[in-house]
């Protein structure tokens, strides 16, 4: 069948299962490769611009205070500064509203405070100057008079009825009567009758759990190049994860039309979910407009840390009943996550991915939205997902412990398949866990001897991926190649995943075809990357964008040969009679066709836009082994190995890639990193000196097992692989460690100091 | 008539009712009765809902068809890293 001949069968799928790829699946060098290595590629702070000025924010000192005065009016005389901007330099008319409905007032207000501060590093004025010295120095000459308030960091704090209010009204409608202000929002879900479930049960355990904010830790920090003239119209040059995002963001807070800002995306030097809003960006262009200059504004490592959004932390009480066969019984869980100053913790992904993995017939999720005085969260990988997983796989772990039951065959009883009713509602179509856990039972990691010292650990981890809205084009060149403009910024490798899909189309080479992330102005809206979304929608519009142009390339050939469209096939990067009755043609390579395009009926291009709906779930599975020294607490991860089903790997090296690098998160997520706040609010460690993210020298060789069970919503079975990753190794790890040193670890990080707390608790319970 | 799931946190803004039948070909068009049918859902939908259908998350597409038989479940949106 032709690859433009796609018809949805059943149920809506879109899914060839028998084509034989040529381009598909294999490993080909990176296309960013050699710029990356070379320092050709141009990241956010790579751009340059005639008479550009420098800029830098000012930020409160405090967690939380009243903006009693500022007076700009010395940094203002400076010479060399050009602007100076407030919250008054920013639109009016950005109206508030509880929860989540008053996204776009939580931005302003985040990227400049108003009447408070409301954590410490939060942004309150900046400047433009003709040098980043200059800029720095007038900050220190703007006033600011502060009537400091009293604060709260903690999610289990700030629920308290003592705790000071951050912000009153802020709550939206889900929020039970009766619950303190700082409760924005709440979830609730599940079905079944749990009580009923844990009667059932021969073991019940019940206990509690809690993670640490963690920051994506990418390597580039925020950085932007703004123009904006007094006619409305403005560039903006950014690092960032949506460009088109950014432009409707920022048009927004300062009372642009979308259209008069042309926004492109830098290089990025990594996102994870942190490059999905805007900080600094709506700040650089209204310094632009009032000194009618360029103006470019780049984070330092602190304020990134200070000022951007890490993930949220997390109170958890998991309740699990088991039979001694293993059967899961019922579940229950409550999820307190703190997001910052703003509504926004991923609750409801905590709720819903907590018990997904598993078919349960009684389940209950809770799931509370709490403000803190801290950096408005951000997302980060699967957000929420990790720190369910983490809290009830312990448990289930402790369960087959105490019940000697196989860790992996306790997952496989239990686990959800086609046809499971998930634990937040929906009947799952066709998905890939069983066969994540078969592969990690037959892996060689499973039954290899643990040495003296060493814990194994298993986890499971689930997320929903997405899909979104998207565009691409693509255009074919005289001499036969191809350029693709896609709108998602590549964070993952999706250039290389995109020209081997349009080479699967085509039939040609894939160093033929160079992908682009074109700017806001040269292709329609395109959604975040995010979500684990670009391989599988930007996949499926590039897809469908090569189709068109293969239409055209097959009507060319129709023309040239004097028979019906439809009598032409395309096959192999040629155009083809579709049989002997159509006539007697040699193959007309689509060299051939496009070189003489212009005066054939003029240029060919493929378009598509939607926004595909298909993105297929995924659920991975974790072995991990590591050693704990008991004298010092000190914690090693030895062997690592992730299983996860990718529907179908694009670029299986990248693929394997992402196995990884969530992997490698997880481990310092689960190790070593945490948001340490001191008593005065402030944030102790905003460095890599102090906030320890993993080195190559802490890591194993962690290994990837590919699996493939087909997501019937793409044309190539692509499931979103960036997220699950980062699921189950949180979880992984502390069963590894709780089994090595013989005790729970419910509290993340698994810093050596805890774990001598809990190896010296054990010792007195001895 | 396509039966609608509430979660949890939705039900006592319909009535307290954990499933609701409304009219609709496309996932706008039930959303769009949901709202004439209980006005207290309307905050909780602007602010941004998915819609599962037969098992299919749709996050955006409100031109997506529903079936008078299709499964369907209210979600909060989603958002991704």
């Amino acid at each position: 069948m032709a690859l433009d001949e796609y018809k949805p069968q059943k149920g809506g799928s879109e899914l060839e299962t028998d084509h034989q790829f040529k381009y598909v699946g294999t490993r080909p060098d990176r296309p960013d490769g050699f710029d990356k290595v070379t320092g050709r590629a141009r990241f956010g702070a790579d751009m340059y611009a005639p008479g550009m000025l420098h800029a830098a924010i000012l930020r409160s000192p405090h967690a939380h205070a009243r903006i009693v005065r500022i007076d700009t009016s010395k940094a203002e005389a400076m010479e060399g500064v050009k602007a100076v901007v407030t919250r008054a330099d920013f639109s009016k008319n950005v109206p508030f509203a509880p929860g989540m409905a008053g996204e776009f007032w939580n931005i302003l207000e985040n990227v400049m405070a108003g009447e408070k501060v409301l954590y410490d590093g939060h942004a309150v004025a900046a400047v433009a100057a003709t040098t980043p010295l200059i800029a720095r120095d007038a900050l220190k000459a703007i006033e600011v008079e502060y009537e400091i308030l009293p604060h709260v960091t903690d999610v289990d704090e700030a629920m308290k009825p003592d705790a000071p209010v951050i912000r009153e009204g802020a709550a939206d409608k889900s929020v039970p009567e009766g619950m303190h202000p700082n409760v924005v929002r709440y979830h609730e879900s599940g079905h079944g009758d749990v009580e009923a479930g844990f009667a059932e049960a021969d073991l019940v355990i019940e206990d509690h759990f809690t993670t640490e904010a963690t920051h994506q830790g990418y390597i580039e920090p925020h950085a932007c190049l703004a123009t904006l003239g007094s006619d409305g119209k403005g560039e903006l040059w950014c690092c960032t994860q949506g460009h088109w995002y950014v432009q409707k963001v920022c048009a927004a807070l300062l009372d642009l039309e979308t259209a008069n800002l042309r926004v492109t995306a830098s290089e990025i030097g990594g996102g994870f979910g942190g490059k999905t809003t805007v900080f600094i960006e709506p700040v650089a262009l209204a310094l632009s407009r009032k000194a009618n200059r360029p103006v470019k504004l780049v984070m330092s490592r602190s304020e990134v840390f200070r000022a951007t959004g890490p993930t949220a932390s997390a109170s958890m009480d998991i309740k699990i009943g088991m039979k001694k066969d293993g059967t899961i019984t019922a579940a229950k869980g409550e999820f307190r996550l703190q997001g910052g100053a703003f509504p926004g913790a991923p609750m409801e992904f905590t709720a819903m991915c907590a018990f997904a993995c598993y078919n349960l017939k009684n389940v209950h999720q809770v799931g509370y939205d709490v403000m803190t005085n801290r950096p408005k969260q951000a997302a980060y990988r699967a957000p929420g997902s990790p720190m369910a997983a983490f809290a009830v796989e312990s448990v289930i772990d402790e369960l087959c412990n105490r019940l000697g039951l196989d860790p992996i065959e306790v997952r496989l009883k239990n686990a959800a398949r086609e046809g499971t009713k998930a634990s937040y509602g929906p009947t799952f179509p066709r998905i890939g866990l069983v066969e994540t856990l078969e592969a990690a039972k037959a892996h060689p990691h499973y039954s290899a001897p643990l040495k003296p010292g060493q814990g194994r650990g298993i986890s499971c981890g689930f997320w929903f991926n997405h899909g979104g809205e998207t565009s691409v084009s693509l255009a074919l060149s005289e001499d036969g190649s191809a350029q693709v403009m896609v709108g998602t910024p590549d964070i993952g490798g999706s250039r290389a995943s995109m020209a081997l899909m349009a080479a699967e189309v085509l039939g040609i080479p894939f160093e033929k075809i160079r992908v682009t992330i074109a700017d806001t102005g040269s292709l329609g809206y395109n959604e975040i990357s995010h979500g684990s979304r670009v391989t599988y929608a930007s996949g499926l519009a590039t897809i469908k964008a090569a189709q068109d142009a293969v239409r055209k390339l097959r009507q060319r050939a129709a023309d040239k040969w004097g028979i019906d469209v439809e009598a032409v096939d395309w096959v192999d990067g040629c155009a083809v009679p579709s049989g002997p009755n159509a006539g007697d043609f040699d193959p007309l390579p689509l060299a051939e066709i496009t070189k003489n395009m212009g005066a054939t009926g003029g240029p060919i291009s493929g378009h598509y836009e939607a926004t595909p709906e298909g993105a297929g779930v995924s659920f991975a599975t974790h072995i991990v082994d590591a050693e704990v020294d008991r004298e010092t607490g000190s914690t090693r991860v030895v062997r690592y190995t992730v299983v996860q089903d990718a529907g179908k790997a694009i670029h299986p090296t990248y693929v394997e890639g992402q196995f990884q690098g969530g992997a490698a998160q997880g481990i310092g997520w689960a190790l070593n990193e945490e948001y340490i706040y001191g008593p005065d609010g402030r944030l102790q460690n905003p460095g890599f000196l102090d906030y320890r993210i993993p080195v190559a020298s802490d890591l194993p060789m962690i290994d990837t097992v590919i699996v493939e069970v087909p997501n019937p919503g793409h044309p190539y079975g692509v499931r979103g692989v960036g997220e699950t990753s980062i699921c189950p190794p949180l979880a992984a790890i502390a069963n590894a460690v709780s089994n090595a040193a013989g005790v729970r670890l419910r509290d993340l990080p698994m810093r050596p100091s805890r774990i001598l707390e809990e190896l010296e608790k054990q010792q007195g319970d001895a | 008539m396509p039966e609608v799931h509430l979660w949890s946190g939705l039900r006592a803004l319909a009535g307290g009712r954990e499933v609701v039948e409304v009219e609709g070909r496309t996932v706008g068009e039930l959303l769009d009765a949901l709202v004439a049918a209980y006005p207290a859902l309307k905050e909780p939908i602007e602010a941004g809902v998915s819609v599962a259908v037969d098992g299919r998350v749709i996050a955006s597409a409100l031109n997506e068809p529903v079936r008078p038989d299709s499964e369907i479940y209210l979600m909060q949106r989603l958002r991704g890293g």
